[in-house]
């Protein structure tokens, strides 16, 4: 027998630790705890007035029983469509312009000043949040689902030509090869080289895009930009909480029949 | 487009007539609901204003530019609250969302029949809600202030966390698990040895990433009064004052690339 076994004989066997250097260890542990104690110090919490709110809260939860979905079946009606027009729209849109954008984004098909300059619309796009965006834009060009839609199309794009250009990064080149080879043209050398390879995920990705465009489209209307959010936030702030619940559920219901609905589609295009 | 004519007759064709036809009706369909959106759009629309955009958004330009740097003093604060709601609150998320993980995921639920729907559910429903949405009623519910942001940066969490968790969990190499409940080890210790050291990098990772999607959403909180540095924004939005504005923009730009450098630093270490 070993030495090494001879020594480890007898003792009890402990878990090897997650984190295998004891220096970086001992730092993550003792800096969080003294991140959680600051934190939880700079936390102030009004404790009478959550208690005064748990009424409310208790109120909000009767409403998702007992969800009021007729005396304002128009207006949700109304937002409802709005948000839909806007996801579809902004998708299709998006769609469009983050398709050159990102092909300009990938490495191995582009020139150098084509790719930085699209690599920097990506990140631009992807660093801004659509709320920021969409405040932005309602103050340029005033409330209604133009801002919504504009904001959800420069998102679209962010996410989009990302996902694409990495997707172009990792395709087969000999089929793009052998296009070129023929003589074809640049545009003939995507059309018929790289455009087949992409498509199942580009078109995965557009529905999985469509879902998060709805999710987003629920939100924009608390700062003006249309929506069903518009519709919601009116509803919270007139304490009807019963008709907050009822939208509240129909979006639940919508975002739910939207992911299986992009899921089915994935799943055969994939 | 893929066709080629030989002495009159079609040599090549990528597909047949009715799928091709099929195909051509799907875009005619897809076309006219887009054209449909785009009319309801901009019925909706004020065009004057559309036009006069540019202007506005170089008039806006102008007065923001240059940001008034000498209010950066005023949003250490802010930025810490923020960076308290988006820590925390993944924190707490990530509490509540293990058990409702163990509960959904195939292999460890204890029903498939009657608790694991209740997990999917509360998954589905705490995701479809965004964090704003949740701070709307939180707001409402619990006062104004950073802890309803906290709260609604939680709730909304647990879906996003519980969802990657349980997939994770399901995708567990059995053998071990097996092998650890051979030795006779009770469910926790199976659980323990068996399960969590298996998605333990996974836990990390979807960790970090979910704090770094949180940092993002949590400067946006203070909209609607959920604390952070948003109030601030909607305190300088409300008085047009563009200078503070600007320069709320460039900091909170700068902690999201700053989470996302952090967040892809952690993913690399732990991958």
């Amino acid at each position: 027998m070993s030495v090494a076994l001879d020594a480890r004989l007898g003792q009890p066997w402990k878990k090897p630790p997650f984190v295998k250097s004891p220096a970086l260890r001992w730092t993550l542990i003792i800096g969080s705890i003294l991140y959680l104690i600051l934190a939880l110090n700079s936390i102030e919490v009004n404790w009478a007035r959550v208690y005064r709110g748990l009424d409310r809260g208790w109120q909000f939860f009767v409403a998702f029983t007992n969800p009021d979905f007729t005396s304002r079946a128009n207006d949700i009606r109304l937002g409802l469509t709005e948000s839909a027009v806007m996801t579809l729209a902004s998708t299709v849109v998006g769609i469009g312009v983050s398709i050159p954008i990102g092909l300009g984004a990938a490495r191995n098909i582009s020139v150098l000043p084509v790719y930085l300059t699209c690599r920097a619309i990506i990140a631009v796009s992807r660093a801004l949040n659509e709320i920021v965006v969409a405040i932005l834009l309602v103050a340029i060009f005033g409330f209604g689902p133009m801002a919504g839609f504009l904001t959800l199309s420069f998102a679209t794009i962010g996410f989009l030509s990302k996902l694409l250009a990495e997707e172009i990064e990792d395709m087969d080149k000999v089929q793009a090869e052998a296009v070129r080879a023929t003589g074809g043209t640049w545009l003939q050398r995507y059309v018929f080289g790289i455009h087949p390879q992409v498509v199942p995920r580009l078109i995965g990705l557009s529905m999985y895009r469509l879902d998060i465009n709805f999710r987003e489209s629920a939100v924009l209307g608390i700062v003006g930009a249309g929506g069903i959010g518009a519709t919601l936030n009116t509803a919270f702030d007139r304490y009807e909480f019963d008709t907050a619940a009822a939208i509240l559920l129909v979006i639940i219901g919508a975002v739910m029949v939207l992911e299986y609905l992009s899921g089915i589609i994935r799943a055969k295009v994939q | 487009m893929a066709v080629s004519t030989k002495n009159g007759q079609k040599v090549w064709q990528r597909r047949d007539r009715n799928s091709q036809l099929k195909i051509w009706a799907m875009w005619l369909i897809g076309t006219a609901i887009f054209m449909w959106s785009w009319t309801q759009i901009s019925a909706a629309t004020t065009w004057s204003f559309f036009w006069d955009a540019p202007r506005i958004a170089a008039d806006i330009g102008g007065r923001a530019v240059p940001p008034r740097w000498a209010y950066i003093e005023k949003l250490w604060e802010p930025l810490w609250d923020t960076l308290n709601i988006a820590t925390l609150g993944t924190i707490l998320a990530l509490i509540m969302a293990v058990p409702v993980a163990f509960l959904a995921a195939r292999n460890t639920t204890p029903s498939a029949l009657f608790v694991r729907p209740i997990a999917l559910f509360i998954i589905v429903s705490t995701r479809s809600i965004n964090s704003l949405i949740w701070a709307l009623l939180l707001v409402k519910i619990l006062g104004p202030g950073i802890f309803a942001g906290l709260v609604a940066i939680a709730i909304r969490s647990i879906g996003f966390c519980a969802k990657l968790l349980y997939e994770a969990i399901e995708e567990i190499d059995e053998k071990q698990v097996e092998a650890v409940r051979a030795t006779g080890a009770r469910p926790w210790q199976v659980m323990v040895y068996g399960i969590v050291p298996q998605i333990m990098p996974a836990f990390a990772g979807i960790a970090v990433f979910r704090w770094d999607i949180n940092l993002r959403e949590s400067t946006v909180l203070g909209l609607v009064g959920a604390g952070g540095i948003g109030l601030q924004l909607q305190g300088s939005l409300n008085t047009l004052a563009w200078p503070q504005v600007s320069l709320i923009l460039i900091v909170i730009l700068v902690a999201v690339l700053v989470s996302e450098w952090v967040s892809a630093k952690v993913r690399g270490a732990i991958i």
